[in-house]
């Protein structure tokens, strides 16, 4: 039953992960510094995220696809991706894991079940539960993992999608991670929900489904929430929506500007915009991978300077990853037009 | 060979990629509703569906099922509702392969009919073939006989890339010869219709049938017109056509669209660019008056090129001199 608590070895894993993405989320960030110009476009960032993203993964067997959005860089870390190929890919380089034809916003990995990630809100819904068809034809009890914001509720791409899964009775959960912002537009300002303070895991109950709502800075909760609709879809009993609640800690993506303005992170729109320094530092208090260090320690599953260990390892895999993306070449020109049809 | 409409070619193209390949699905609104459904019967409930009017979950499904291993034909009817879910058309299916650096293929095919120039009005008539030519990743195919229909359907079934497979409406009851067994058309392989050395006109779908009628009127007059039938439009076969031109000097394009949203258009430029030097007058493009196409017979007939805008067309560039 893989809704049971992790044991240490897997908890001690999940930790990881979490320290993993962050690590990465935050080389991807000092690159605009560091590195100015190397990442062009528009990047977004999982940290905030990482307890919902690991907690979510940790049931995922071979086998089973996951599908995700343009905020992309944290299911492959927990999937197995290698962070080189990953920055690689980010910095628009000839070693990238999409050979530097998709970018930031369109990170996938089809060996290790990361099958696509599209950039427009909402589309990539559909993708999942036809990946979940597939599993559902093959009998082998594989699921799919489908994660998207809450602002992708309100496309109809959602509700169209969550009717027919329903319907079906497909292997696939919704991972919805709420992070209270569609951008710069707070969740009670476009969610009928979330105005009549609702959570928006209601919706399920439109397409006969069920709906849960978790702290998803907590990944032992995502990870018993998620591991029960995993366990429902892989026996046939068909969808759930998750709402994993999160808070994003960074900006929406770095700011938006044409060639020649230096592109940077710019501080939370809490900030910027609504003049909510509070609500972000009290994020900032729950922030998941300090919290869950502390979970960690005073469990005794890990000591203080095992934590540590695990920190240094990471760290220097995540500057390990931007020195080779750095020196990797362009990749060459003609193959731009290598992959335009199969 | 059987003698066919058109329509029952269309399927006998489905029925044989689904016969041979497990992985065919085939699912859309209101089709499959019952166990007497012809497809549920052969191929069963997994592989055979009816869906809400949902085009974008159908669409997206047939996305993520065909990147997962699987081949869906999505049947949308008519065009137009494609439109409802274009970004999955245009903006993902065709997208992702690329995106992936080649790690995904996509392989679907979406079945539209259009052109419906039977009093459907406004928004069921449409000729909107342009819009899908011009997207990188995505195949478009447009048959004009029974024979085609069958033979790029199954071509569009086994093409690893996503497919616009727009059949012409007013082809619907059209009867071929269509080759029993195994039959496959290549994409990019335009089809010559009537050989001639006067003038080429080149034609899609139903207009194909006006612009052979135009040749045949044109014949009685002493003018040998030649007739190309692309067949597919992405991939264009170009070669057939500009070797055509170096034979005739003159070429006329026949297209059901609105000047400015034609194959027609495309066509042209090519052949301005490429084939400048094999023309003796301009060239001459028998396109749809810019206009919706009006509900009212009369005037729907007035808005759609017709067999004798094509024929004025050839003579006066058979006058023409550059």
């Amino acid at each position: 039953m893989s809704a049971q608590t992790p044991n240490a070895e897997r908890q001690t894993w999940m930790y990881t992960q979490m320290l993993r993405i962050r690590e990465f989320e935050e080389s991807v960030k000092r690159s605009f510094t560091e590195h100015p110009g190397v990442i062009r476009g528009h990047t977004h960032l999982a940290d905030g995220a990482e307890a919902s993203i690991v907690g979510a993964l940790s049931h995922f067997r071979p086998g089973d696809a996951a599908l995700a959005t343009y905020r992309c860089h944290g299911y492959p870390l927990a999937l197995g991706s290698d962070p080189k190929a990953m920055m690689a890919e980010i910095y628009g380089r000839a070693d990238g894991l999409c050979k530097g034809l998709g970018g930031s916003m369109h990170l996938t990995d089809v060996r290790r079940g990361f099958l696509g990630t599209s950039g427009i809100v909402g589309a990539g819904i559909p993708h999942a539960a036809g990946a979940a068809w597939a599993a559902q034809i093959r009998k082998q009890g594989a699921v799919v993992l489908s994660f998207f914001g809450d602002g992708a509720s309100k496309q109809g791409a959602f509700h169209e999608t969550l009717n027919i899964a329903s319907l079906w009775k497909l292997p696939v959960v919704f991972v919805m991670e709420n992070n209270g912002y569609n951008v710069v537009t707070t969740t009670a300002q476009e969610d009928a929900n979330a105005a009549a303070g609702e959570p928006l895991a209601v919706k399920a109950k439109a397409y006969a489904m069920p709906g849960v709502t978790v702290d998803g800075g907590d990944p032992l909760a995502v990870s018993q929430v998620v591991g029960a609709a995993i366990d429902k879809a892989r026996g046939g009993g068909g969808p759930t929506l998750v709402e994993s609640k999160v808070y994003r800690l960074s900006a929406h993506g770095n700011i938006i500007a044409p060639p020649g303005v230096p592109l940077h992170y710019p501080e939370h729109e809490a900030i910027t915009v609504f003049g909510k320094r509070e609500e972000y530092e009290a994020a900032l208090r729950g922030d998941p991978v300090p919290r869950f260090r502390g979970t960690l320690v005073s469990s005794g599953v890990l000591s203080p300077a095992k934590a540590d260990e695990i920190k240094a390892q990471v760290v220097a895999e995540m500057r390990a990853a931007v020195d080779f993306a750095v020196k990797s070449p362009f990749p060459r020109l003609e193959s731009a037009l290598d992959n335009v049809y199969a | 060979m059987a003698n066919l409409p058109f329509i029952a070619a269309v399927d006998a193209g489905i029925h044989q990629e689904m016969r041979r390949d497990p992985n065919v699905l085939y699912f859309g609104q209101n089709m499959a509703t019952t166990e007497n459904h012809e497809f549920v019967r052969a191929y069963g409930h997994d592989r055979v569906r009816v869906t809400p009017i949902s085009e974008t979950a159908e669409i997206g499904i047939a996305i993520g099922a065909a990147m997962a291993g699987l081949r869906p034909v999505v049947e949308l009817y008519m065009a137009e509702f494609m439109l409802v879910a274009m970004d999955q058309v245009v903006n993902e299916g065709p997208r992702f392969r690329y995106m992936s650096g080649g790690q995904v293929k996509v392989p679907l095919v979406l079945k539209a009919g259009f052109g419906f120039a039977a009093g459907w009005a406004g928004q069921h008539t449409g000729s909107l073939t342009a819009l899908f030519m011009g997207v990188p990743g995505l195949r478009v195919v447009v048959p004009s006989t029974a024979a085609d229909a069958k033979g790029l359907m199954a071509t569009a079934i086994r093409d690893d890339n996503p497919v616009v497979y727009l059949h012409h409406y007013m082809l619907t009851l059209e009867h071929g010869e269509v080759p029993d067994g195994e039959h496959l058309v290549p994409f990019g392989k335009a089809e010559v219709r009537r050989a001639g050395g006067d003038v080429t006109i080149v034609a899609t779908g139903w207009m194909v049938n006006r612009a052979l009628a135009a040749a045949q009127t044109l014949a009685g007059e002493g003018i040998q017109a030649e007739v190309i039938d692309p067949r597919t439009v992405a991939p264009l076969d170009l070669e057939t056509i500009l070797r055509s031109v170096a034979k005739t000097g003159r070429l006329v394009l026949v297209d059901q669209a609105p000047r400015h949203a034609t194959v027609a258009g495309i066509i042209a430029g090519d052949v301005a660019e490429q084939g400048f030097e094999s023309l003796k007058a301009p060239i001459a493009q028998v396109v749809a008056r810019d206009a919706t196409v009006p509900y009212s017979e009369p005037l729907e007939a007035y808005v759609i090129p017709d067999e004798a805008r094509i024929v004025a067309a050839v003579r006066k560039v058979l006058v023409a001199r550059r």
